[in-house]
C-alpha cells in the first residue's frame, strides 16, 4: 500500500472539506486553535465525563469515534496524499492536550501516533482505529529474513480495539516500519490502572500488509520519544482538569461550618497542585514545540522529551494525590468522575518508557558529556 | 472557573545567544584574572566593587532601562541571559543585583526626574549598591504590620524605628524602604505605608551586622534615630506603598536566581559520579536535570510574558514556589546520590567543599523574597480561593 492512490481518497477528501482550516499567512497559532477547538467541541458533546461514568456499557464509544473520524482527527498527522488530514505536528499536539483534559479513553492518541509512524515510511493509513507496537523501549519486534515479523510487545494501548497495528521492527538491515492487520497477531487482553486496554501483542511470523525501511536515523528511541511526548501532553491535560474540578469542589464542600476552600491547609494543597500542573504543562508543551520545530530526533529533542516524561510523571503522582485529598471519600468512589483523570494520568506514566527508564538514559547522557557541559545543555533550550 | 495557567513555550531569540557567548567570555576572563573563584559559591556574596564596574562598562546593568538614564534599552530576555550566566558562574553580583532587579525599576517608576538622572546612571555604571528595607523585628511576611515611622518635618521626614534582615545594608549606598506615615484604616489595613529612598550616609542611621548560621554577616539590623529624608525622596503616593509594592513582584519572583542558588552542587555531583554512573546515580541525575530544565522553561516562559507586557503574577509565584523548594532540597538529594562515591577518588573534592555551604544556605531560600506560605496564598488567590 502506497500513498496517493488510496481507494477511499474521495471519501476522505469530502471529509476534509467539512473541516474548518485557516491557512493564511502567519496563522499557525490560530489554526492550531481551530483544530484543537474542533476536538474540544467533539469531546464536550460526546465525551462528557459524567455521562461516560454513568454508561456502564460503553455506548458512548462508537458515536465519539465516528465524530472524531469524520473530523479527520485520528489521522491528523497523516498527509492528505497518504489518506489523512495533513495537520501540522503542533496542531496534532494541541489535540492531544485536549484529549488529556477530557481523559479521552478511545484510541485517538494511538491512531494519531500510528498514522505518524506509517507516514515516516510513506505508508498510507487505513481507516479505523490503530495502535503502535512496541510501546515500551524494552520490547523489540524483529523483522525476519523472510519478511515476516516476530516478537512480543507488552502494554500496547487499545490493541484489542485496533483494526491495524503500526509496527517498528528491527531487521538485519536496520529499522523498518510495517502496517499489520491486528487479526494476524495474538492479543492477550490486559488493563491499565484506568481499566483501558493495555494488551500484550505477540507477532508469530506475521506477514505485514505493507512494510518499508524507516528513514535514516529513525530508530526505536525516535518512536518512544514521540510517544512519551504524546503521553506527557495527555498527563498535563488531565492535571489541568484535576486542578479545575478540585478547585470547584473545594468551593462547594462545607466542613466545620465553612467552605473547605477557605482553610489555609486546603488552599496550600491546591496551590501545590497548581504548581505541579504548571510544571507538567510547561514541560510537555516545550517538548512538543521542540519536536514540531526539529528536523530530526537530535539531542534537543532527547532532553526535552525525556524531561517532559519524567517531570509529567512526577507531577501525575503528586497532583493525583492532592486532587484525591481535596475530594476526600467522595473522590474515591466509582460514581465520582475524579478517577477518570487521576487513574489515567498515573497509567499514562507507564507507556513509551517508565520515567525511571528515561531518567537513567538522560542521566547517562549528561554524565557522558561531563559536569561542565551540563549548564550549556540546559541553557541551549 | 479556575484562572487558566499559561506557560507558552517561549525560546530565547538569537541575539540572546550572541550575548550569552559575550558574557561567558567576559566571565572566563574575570576568572582567569582571579576576580572570583567559580567553585566557591561564597564568592557571589563577596564585595568586589571593581567587578561591578566592569559589568557596568559592558552594559549589563540596567540593561532594559531607557538610555537617557544610563540604560541600554535591551530586552528583558537579554537581561535574563546575563543573570543566569552570572549566577551559574558564581560571579560576585551582590553589589549591583538588587539595584538592577528591583530598586532601579522602582525609581524609574516613582522617583522625581532629578533623582532618576542622579542615581540611575550610577547604578548602570556599577557604582552603587542598594538594600531593601521591608522586614522589621515584628513584621516579616506581614509586610503591612511595619511600624518604623516617618514623621513630617520641615522639608522632609524624620525616620524612627528599626529594619531587620536587611541584606547588604553594611555596604549599601541607598535603601528603598517602606515607613509608616499614617495609621492603617479600618477598611484597609495595608493603608498608611509610604515608600522612601534613603541615603545610607544620613546621620541617625546605624547598621548592626547579624551573624548568620553560615558564619557570614551579610544581613543586618538598621536602626533609624531621627534620620532625615527630604521630601523629594518620597516615592509615589503617600500612604499608598501597598499599591506599588506588589506590581514589581512578578519580576522579582520568576528569575533564574530563584532556582539556581545551589546549582553548583548538581555540577559537582555529575563530576563526582563520573562519566559512567550506575543506574542509581544516572537516574538521580536524570530526574534532577529534568526538574531543572522544566523550571528553566517555566521561568523563561514568564520572562517572555513579561517581555510581551503581560502580568503573569500567579505563574511567577509558582516559579518561585517550585524553584526555591527545588534548590533547597538539591543539596540533600546530591548528598544521597553521592553516598557511594569512592572516598579516595579525587573527582569529589570540590563537592566536598561546597556541599556543606549549600546545606547551610538552603533553609533561607524558601524565606527570602516572599515565603513559601505567602506565595501559596498568592497562588490560591489566583485560583479564586480567597
Amino acid at each position: 500500500m502506497r500513498c496517493k492512490k488510496t481507494p477511499h481518497s474521495d471519501a476522505r477528501r469530502n471529509r476534509r472539506a467539512k473541516r474548518v482550516r485557516v491557512k493564511t499567512g502567519n496563522a499557525v497559532a490560530e489554526s492550531e486553535n481551530i483544530v484543537a477547538e474542533t476536538a474540544e467541541k467533539i469531546f464536550a458533546d460526546l465525551a462528557d465525563a459524567q455521562t461516560i461514568n454513568r454508561d456502564k456499557k460503553g455506548g458512548w464509544k462508537a458515536p465519539l469515534w465516528q465524530a472524531l473520524s469524520e473530523a479527520g482527527l485520528p489521522l491528523s498527522w497523516v498527509a492528505e496524499d497518504c489518506g489523512g488530514s495533513g495537520a501540522s505536528l503542533a496542531e496534532g499536539f494541541s489535540v492531544l492536550s485536549a484529549a488529556g483534559r477530557f481523559a479521552i479513553a478511545v484510541p485517538l492518541a494511538e491512531t494519531m501516533l500510528a498514522g505518524w509512524l506509517l507516514s515516516q515510511a510513506k505508508i498510507a493509513s487505513p481507516d479505523g482505529a490503530m495502535t503502535i507496537a512496541p510501546a515500551s523501549p524494552k520490547d523489540r519486534i524483529a523483522l525476519n529474513a523472510d519478511g515476516t515479523l516476530s516478537g512480543r510487545a507488552r502494554g500496547v494501548p487499545f490493541a484489542r480495539d485496533a483494526r491495524h497495528i503500526a509496527v517498528l521492527a528491527q531487521g538485519a538491515g536496520g529499522f523498518s516500519i510495517a502496517l499489520v492487520d491486528a487479526t494476524s497477531c495474538r492479543i492477550e487482553a490486559g488493563l491499565n490502572l484506568a481499566s483501558d486496554g493495555s494488551d500484550t501483542v505477540t507477532f508469530n511470523n506475521v506477514t505485514p500488509v505493507a512494510i518499508k525501511p524507516a528513514p535514516k536515523g529513525f530508530d526505536q528511541d525516535s518512536l518512544m520519544l514521540m510517544g512519551a511526548v504524546a503521553r506527557s501532553l495527555q498527563i498535563a491535560g488531565a492535571l489541568e482538569s484535576m486542578l479545575e474540578i478540585s478547585v470547584r469542589y473545594s468551593g462547594e464542600r462545607v466542613a466545620f461550618e465553612k467552605k473547605i476552600s477557605k482553610f489555609q491547609a486546603v488552599q496550600h494543597n491546591l496551590a501545590r497542585l497548581a504548581g505541579e500542573t504548571a510544571a507538567a504543562m510547561a514541560a510537555a508543551s516545550s517538548a512538543a514545540d521542540t519536536i514540531a520545530n526539529a528536523s530530526g530526533f537530535d539531542d534537543a529533542v532527547f532532553l526535552e522529551a525525556t524531561a517532559a516524561k519524567i517531570r509529567c510523571a512526577e507531577a501525575a503522582e503528586k497532583g493525583a494525590a492532592i486532587a484525591h485529598q481535596v475530594h476526600g471519600a467522595i473522590g474515591y468512589t466509582l460514581e465520582h468522575i475524579l478517577h477518570r483523570y487521576t487513574m489515567r494520568a498515573l497509567a499514562w506514566r507507564d507507556d513509551f518508557g517508565h520515567e525511571s527508564y528515561w531518567a537513567v538514559e538522560l542521566g547517562k547522557r549528561v554524565a557522558a558529556r561531563g559536569a561542565d557541559e551540563l549548564w550549556p545543555l540546559v541553557a541551549s533550550r | 472557573m479556575t484562572a487558566a495557567l499559561r506557560f507558552d513555550p517561549i525560546r530565547l531569540p538569537p541575539e540572546c545567544e550572541t550575548l550569552r557567548k559575550e558574557v561567558r567570555a567576559f566571565l572566563a576572563e574575570e576568572i582567569a584574572a582571579g576576580t572570583f573563584d567559580p567553585h566557591s559559591p561564597q564568592g557571589g556574596d563577596n564585595d568586589v566593587p571593581g567587578f561591578s564596574k566592569r559589568v557596568g562598562e559592558r552594559g549589563w546593568i540596567g540593561m532594559t532601562w531607557p538610555k537617557k538614564y544610563g540604560g541600554h534599552e535591551r530586552s528583558f530576555l537579554e537581561r535574563y541571559v546575563v543573570t543566569e550566566e552570572m549566577r551559574v558562574a558564581n560571579a560576585p553580583t551582590r553589589r549591583f543585583f538588587v539595584a538592577d532587579r528591583q530598586s532601579g525599576p522602582v525609581l524609574l517608576k516613582y522617583a522625581p526626574e532629578h533623582i532618576k538622572m542622579e542615581i540611575l546612571p550610577r547604578i548602570c555604571r556599577g557604582e552603587v549598591c542598594f538594600s531593601i528595607g521591608m522586614s522589621e523585628p515584628n513584621s516579616g511576611s506581614d509586610l503591612f504590620a511595619a511600624k518604623t515611622k516617618a514623621t513630617k518635618t520641615d522639608g522632609g521626614w524624620l525616620i524612627n524605628g528599626t529594619k531587620i534582615w536587611t541584606s547588604s545594608a553594611q555596604v549599601a549606598n541607598y535603601m528603598l524602604a517602606i515607613f509608616r506615615t499614617s495609621p492603617p484604616t479600618k477598611e484597609n489595613r495595608r493603608h498608611g505605608l509610604t515608600q522612601f529612598l534613603v541615603d545610607m550616609k544620613t546621620p541617625g542611621i546605624k547598621v548592626n551586622p547579624i551573624a548568620q548560621l553560615t558564619g557570614k554577616s551579610e544581613f543586618n539590623e538598621v536602626v533609624f534615630q531621627d534620620a532625615f529624608v527630604a521630601d523629594d525622596h518620597m516615592l509615589g503616593e503617600k500612604d499608598g506603598a501597598w499599591k506599588q509594592a506588589t506590581s514589581e513582584l512578578a519580576y522579582e519572583r520568576s528569575g533564574p536566581e530563584r532556582f539556581l542558588e545551589t546549582y553548583y552542587v548538581l555540577t559537582e555531583l555529575v563530576r563526582a559520579l563520573g562519566e559512567e554512573p550506575d543506574n542509581r546515580g544516572a537516574e538521580g541525575i536524570g530526574r534532577l536535570v529534568a526538574q531543572l530544565h522544566t523550571m528553566r522553561r517555566m521561568s523563561v516562559s514568564v520572562a517572555g510574558m513579561l517581555h510581551a507586557g503581560k502580568e503573569p503574577v500567579v505563574e511567577a509565584s509558582i516559579v518561585k514556589d517550585i524553584g526555591t523548594i527545588w534548590e533547597q532540597q538539591l543539596p540533600h538529594r546530591v548528598r544521597d546520590l553521592a553516598a557511594f562515591v569512592e572516598p579516595d577518588a579525587s573527582n569529589h573534592a570540590i563537592l566536598d567543599t561546597v556541599l556543606p555551604f549549600a546545606m547551610k544556605v538552603a533553609p533561607k531560600l524558601t524565606i527570602q523574597g516572599g515565603t513559601t506560605e505567602v506565595l501559596r496564598g498568592i497562588i490560591a488567590r489566583g485560583l479564586g480561593l480567597r
